[in-house]
């Protein structure tokens, strides 16, 4: 099977109900992209299929066969991954890391200047334990340049 | 495990066909699921994903026609579907998150025939048709005789859902999904209704099939009481105790439901 | 040179995160690496009678028989075995471990291994318990007496259900065997814990074993003392297959098998004036622990001396008591006991304020703690006793009058909640553990050996701002260590709020013992001309500080945070669901050394203590756990994520890193009784958690049966 993962092509050699997860990880050695679940519930496997989301852990592989993949290795060849992943180092996005990849990739379908209730529909289908989201919707916003919020303070007292 | 990639719709059928075993996946939102907790008793399966003949969402003679193997996301992006029939977008919109809109499909949904299917109380109270193909030929079933049972219907192994098709929606289109939080969430119970010359009204998650409301609307349309339309719903769906929610809860949250779509279609 | 401490500096493991790089640690593999399972109970209490297993070649089993040493994961109580000989106490105790070279053969294995169970009758009320793991009495004044001045006597009983910590990253290890050694690597927060209970069972010199922590994905707890029986396991299948094992807990084993939060049952008893003054409390604190005793002795100890809240008295009372049942082992989570027993007096508090028509706000500040105040174990405050400064504050950003008043008969309602928190371990802990700290001169800088660990709250980097201050050089200047027991001193464990105000601190003289050692050199050039040093400080006790383990009363903990909250939210009154419209979080912290940092835990706890109160339940039905999936066991979602205002305060305490005291667990406490407390506002008297919808439901309906009797 032949497909195409962060812009280079990889002819993989698997069952093709393997889990898309499983061919990235072992496979293809992008331990990036992590397994929070197994069951489609937490994100943390978001992947990029013809720059549509998905949850890579319920895909079989066959289903990525001849297309573009991204992964968070491959996060900088979107439009808005590298301000992402500086955001979310800047602005405390990513405490733990495991749902980071995963949150990075589902946001970068964004479009600049994304309002707050349009990052959380896009992120809805990624839990974070460690942040509580406030911190995350900060790291998108500023990547996205969305223009500041009153509500959002923390701060010195 | 196997999986066999027919490449086109009559090609599917033909296997089928010879082999009623098989089990069509699209998506695999649910298949996958069950095959990771070990509970997918079938082995053999056959890809659906790329068959182009059921994709695609149109309308002929006010009839909307949703390919069965439309996503959740392409759903809540059709003008057609915005327009003539938006609850089913605003139900859409609350299956999982981005990452499951993306890829479940509308007849896996059907297919599936989960007791909380988000799309099936939609369906119901739309009047939708299911359009079932076979190498024999095509069948069109209406929503309402679909199921038997739960989770059995009428679609014979050899035959695949190719769409569904909802007439004309006359009247106020109305939706609500209570879960278990506001995304990534099965429903502890839902309504899809319409308030028109017709009342048609449709629970999930009450009872081992999507229930259509037969009675309940009948009060309502004939001019009856909110109250009494409550009584006759009590006697219409059978919601249980599970470790999402309680029996008692979801029966006094569908009367309460009832009686919101009730006053906010006025 | 610009100061690190206080300011945001780029976080140390920032970018390896965001780009994919770090590695957790099922993202390592080993040459000849073998896969292992766990074949566990399926009954809560009983016998084993027989084990049948017949598997072709390919498979390695290993059960209690290959224990070298005694058959227990050391930690406190030597009760919890590693493999089960022939008791079962709770559904899911480990029995065997099979190992496999191919992951996928093992994904059927519990068809292939049959153990004969016989079944006893569980007992899963702890009431009703006749093993007590541990019993703590706390005594200040007289409590008889200080009922009989009362004017008022007001009960209450309160009740919080288990909560799971919900890391994303399961628990995981790769045990890698050698030659009368071994090495375990995995997601874990106290190393030396591990090393400890690896050292006993495998009867292995302590410089045999090694412990290496890998990039954790989350810990709350929940990777404090079980990552210790999961060493375990891969340690003796490793033994045994004489290869490396890497077991990986899926999300349905770790729900099922591993530790949660205890649960709780607290009475109280409050004696007050007429015009609301304290003068007694008679409080009891049970906490279900489960089947073995793992940590509930400090769990219950924890809660039952933060069981007084944050209130002055003069006689107290409180008996706690933690008891057996045929559940699951309790274990660490964020709070450690304190999240329980603060939501019952806070809880109890607004309830008394509504008995005696006494505004929350005003009866909470006549009896906050004030700096010269003792606390229930007769603890005398110091300065930085900040619980009327953080409630004032919320309560004025919060606008809690105003909208108390505009939202009267309404179905928003607002509540509060007042705690506080003490930082490290109790009373003695601290000199018990003895911890240890080392920094290294490096080339152009030093390098922090400690086994404190990173599990997302920002160790490194918080660490390593001190040290570059207090050494006088840049951040970026110094590193830090993998947390492996090879190479670094036992600083604790990286628990009980300790990691910046302890280890913060030894690092802080480890770096100003450097620094004079360096003289006028920079560490570039003294490197150069003389080569690395390692200095290494060791804890010693703020002076003054008394505690009785035998009475249980003196200075429990060396200093407290103290922490406000402020819930808004609304209930649906079609469906009862409860949407958070906004938290208010004050916390008085001492210093902040990381701002971002610490904010970041201030949201991330409160979103936890909210989850604790509204969806968070642990469905249990014949001691297993019923929604053992992340689907059915309820986090917020970002659609659910309740907007928060943060406000951080400062009040030094002097023996902390820069004034420092402890952040991370403390944001858990308050947002529990405060949802209850806006819920009681809005006219639901709910007095346990999680409040869900159907809970709500059931109060309304009550609420209506009352008033129709009426």
């Amino acid at each position: 099977m032949k497909l195409t993962v962060n812009g280079k092509t990889r002819n993989v050699r698997a069952h093709p109900m393997k889990r898309l997860l499983d061919v990235l990880r072992e496979d293809c050695g992008l331990t990036g992209t992590k397994e929070g679940c197994g069951e489609g519930e937490c994100g943390a496997c978001t992947v990029l299929i013809d720059g549509v989301a998905v949850d890579s852990c319920i895909v079989p592989v066959a289903h990525a066969e001849g297309c573009r993949v991204i992964t968070i290795e491959g996060a900088t060849a979107t439009k808005t991954g590298k301000a992402l992943q500086n955001a979310f180092v800047v602005h405390g996005g990513a405490q733990c890391g495991i749902c980071t990849p995963g949150m990075i990739l589902a946001a970068t379908l964004l479009e600049t200047g994304a309002s707050l209730d349009e990052i959380k529909v896009a992120l809805a289908g990624n839990l974070c334990r460690c942040t509580g989201y406030p911190a995350i919707f900060r790291s998108v916003e500023s990547a996205l340049k969305t223009p500041r919020r009153k509500s959002s303070r923390a701060g010195h007292l | 495990m196997s999986l066999v990639r027919p490449r086109s719709l009559n090609a599917a059928l033909s296997l089928m066909a010879s082999d009623p075993t098989l089990m069509p996946i699209a998506g695999c939102t649910d298949v996958y699921v069950g095959l990771h907790f070990g509970t997918m008793a079938q082995k053999r399966f056959i890809d659906l994903w790329r068959l182009k003949e059921l994709h695609g969402i149109s309308v002929e003679k006010d009839v909307v026609r949703i390919g069965a193997l439309s996503t959740y996301t392409e759903i809540i992006e059709s003008t057609i579907v915005q327009k003539r029939v938006p609850m089913l977008v605003a139900a859409s919109r609350e299956v999982g998150g981005a990452q499951i809109q993306n890829r479940g499909t509308l007849g896996g949904n059907v297919a599936n025939a989960s007791p909380a299917g988000d799309t099936l109380p939609v369906l119901a109270a739309a009047n939708a048709r299911i359009v079932l193909r076979s190498k024999n030929g095509t069948r069109t079933v209406a929503f309402d005789s679909y199921y038997t049972g739960y989770r059995t219907s009428v679609r014979q192994p050899d035959e695949l859902i190719a769409a569904i098709e909802i007439p004309r929606v006359d009247g106020t289109q109305w939706w609500r999904k209570v879960g278990t939080r506001r995304a990534q969430a099965i429903s502890k119970i839902m309504i899809g209704a319409v308030r028109g010359r017709d009342v048609r009204i449709a629970f999930g998650s009450v009872a081992p099939t999507v229930v259509l409301a037969r009675k309940t609307a009948a009060v309502l349309s004939a001019g009856g009481s909110v109250a009494d339309a409550q009584a006759a719903l009590r006697t219409e769906i059978a919601p249980i105790d599970d470790v999402r929610s309680t029996g008692e809860y979801r029966a006094r949250v569908a009367a309460n439901l009832l009686a919101q779509f009730w006053k906010e279609t006025a | 040179m610009p100061r690190a401490v206080g300011a945001n500096v780029r976080r140390k493991d920032g970018d390896a995160k965001v780009t994919g790089r770090a590695k957790y640690i099922d993202d390592l593999t080993f040459p000849g690496m073998i896969y292992g399972a766990t074949i566990r109970s399926t009954i809560s209490c009983g016998r084993i009678r027989a084990r049948s297993i017949s598997l072709p070649d390919g498979f390695v089993v290993a059960d209690h028989q290959d224990i070298p040493g005694p058959n227990y994961v050391a930690l406190i109580d030597p009760d919890q075995p590693c493999l089960a000989v022939d008791q079962i106490r709770h559904v899911a105790e480990p029995i065997l471990l099979v190992g496999h070279a191919d992951k996928d053969a093992l994904s059927d294995i519990h068809e292939r291994v049959t153990i004969e169970e016989l079944a006893a009758t569980p007992n899963y009320d702890p009431e009703k318990s006749d093993v007590c793991f541990k019993k703590i009495s706390i005594d200040k004044g007289q409590v008889d007496l200080g009922f009989r001045i009362s004017d008022f006597v007001i009960d209450g009983e309160y009740r919080t259900g288990h909560q799971e910590q919900l890391y994303i990253e399961t628990n995981g290890v790769i045990a890698v065997p050698g030659d009368g050694q071994m090495t375990v690597y995995g997601s874990l927060q106290c190393p030396y814990y591990v090393h400890k209970a690896l050292v006993v069972l495998l009867k292995l010199p302590p410089d045999r074993v090694r412990v290496v922590q890998t990039e954790t994905g989350g810990g709350f707890g929940g990777k404090e003392e079980y990552p210790s029986m999961l060493a375990c396991h891969a340690a003796i299948l490793a033994r045994k297959a004489n290869r490396p094992v890497k077991m990986i807990y899926d999300r349905v084993e770790d729900l099922l098998a591993t530790t949660k939060r205890h649960p709780s049952i607290v009475r109280h008893r409050t004696g007050l004036t007429r015009d609301g003054r304290i003068t007694a409390m008679d409080i009891d604190v049970i906490m279900d622990g489960g089947g073995y005793a793992t940590l509930s002795a400090v769990v219950l100890s924890r809660g039952v001396i933060h069981a007084a809240g944050p209130y002055r008295c003069d006689h107290v009372r409180i008996r706690g008591r933690a008891m057996m049942t045929h559940t699951p082992p309790n274990g660490a989570f964020r709070g450690f006991g304190a999240p329980q027993t603060q939501f019952a007096i806070e809880a109890h508090i607004d309830r008394i304020a509504d008995q005696l028509r006494i505004d929350p706000v005003r009866l909470r500040e006549l009896n906050a703690l004030r700096p010269g105040d003792t606390t229930a174990t007769g603890q005398k405050l110091g300065k930085d006793a900040s619980a009327l400064p953080v409630l004032r504050d919320a309560v004025k950003r919060s606008k809690f009058a105003q909208k108390r008043t505009q939202w009267k008969g309404t179905n928003r309602g607002i509540g509060l909640s007042l705690f506080f928190h003490g930082s490290g371990f109790t009373g003695g802990g601290e000199v018990k553990l003895a911890s240890k700290a080392s920094l290294e001169l490096t080339a152009n800088g030093a390098k922090i050996l400690v086994a404190s660990t990173e599990i997302g709250q920002g160790t490194r980097t918080m660490h390593a701002q001190i040290v570059a201050d207090a050494l006088g050089v840049s951040y970026d200047a110094i590193d830090v260590n993998e947390a492996d027991t090879a190479f670094v001193p036992d600083s604790g464990p990286t628990v009980a709020s300790r990691t910046c105000m302890i280890v913060g601190k030894l690092l802080e003289r480890c770096a100003l013992d450097m620094k004079k050692r360096l003289g006028t050199l920079t560490p570039a050039q003294y490197f150069k001309k003389h080569g690395s040093f390692t200095v290494t400080s060791q804890y010693e006790p703020p002076p003054g500080l008394l505690w009785d383990d035998n009475t249980y009363a003196g200075d429990a903990y060396g200093s407290y945070a103290w922490g406000c909250n402020i819930v808004e939210l609304e209930v649906d009154p079609v469906t009862f669901e409860v949407t958070t419209l906004n938290v208010t979080a004050v916390a008085e912290i001492g210093k902040a050394i990381h701002p971002m940092m610490a904010i970041g835990q201030i949201e991330g706890g409160t979103a936890q203590g909210i989850g604790y109160a509204l969806t968070e339940e642990v469905v249990m039905k014949d001691g297993r756990m019923a929604n053992a999936t992340l689907t059915n066991y309820i986090i917020p979602t970002p659609m659910d994520a309740a907007p928060m205002d943060v406000g951080i305060m400062e009040r030094p305490y002097q023996h902390g890193p820069y004034g420092a005291k402890g952040v991370g667990e403390m944001p858990i406490d308050g947002p529990a009784p405060a949802v209850i407390n806006a819920l009681r506002n809005c006219g639901f008297d709910i007095r346990a958690i999680p409040a869900t919808p159907e809970r709500l439901f059931a109060a309304a309906e009550s609420r209506k049966l009352k008033a129709d009797r009426r």
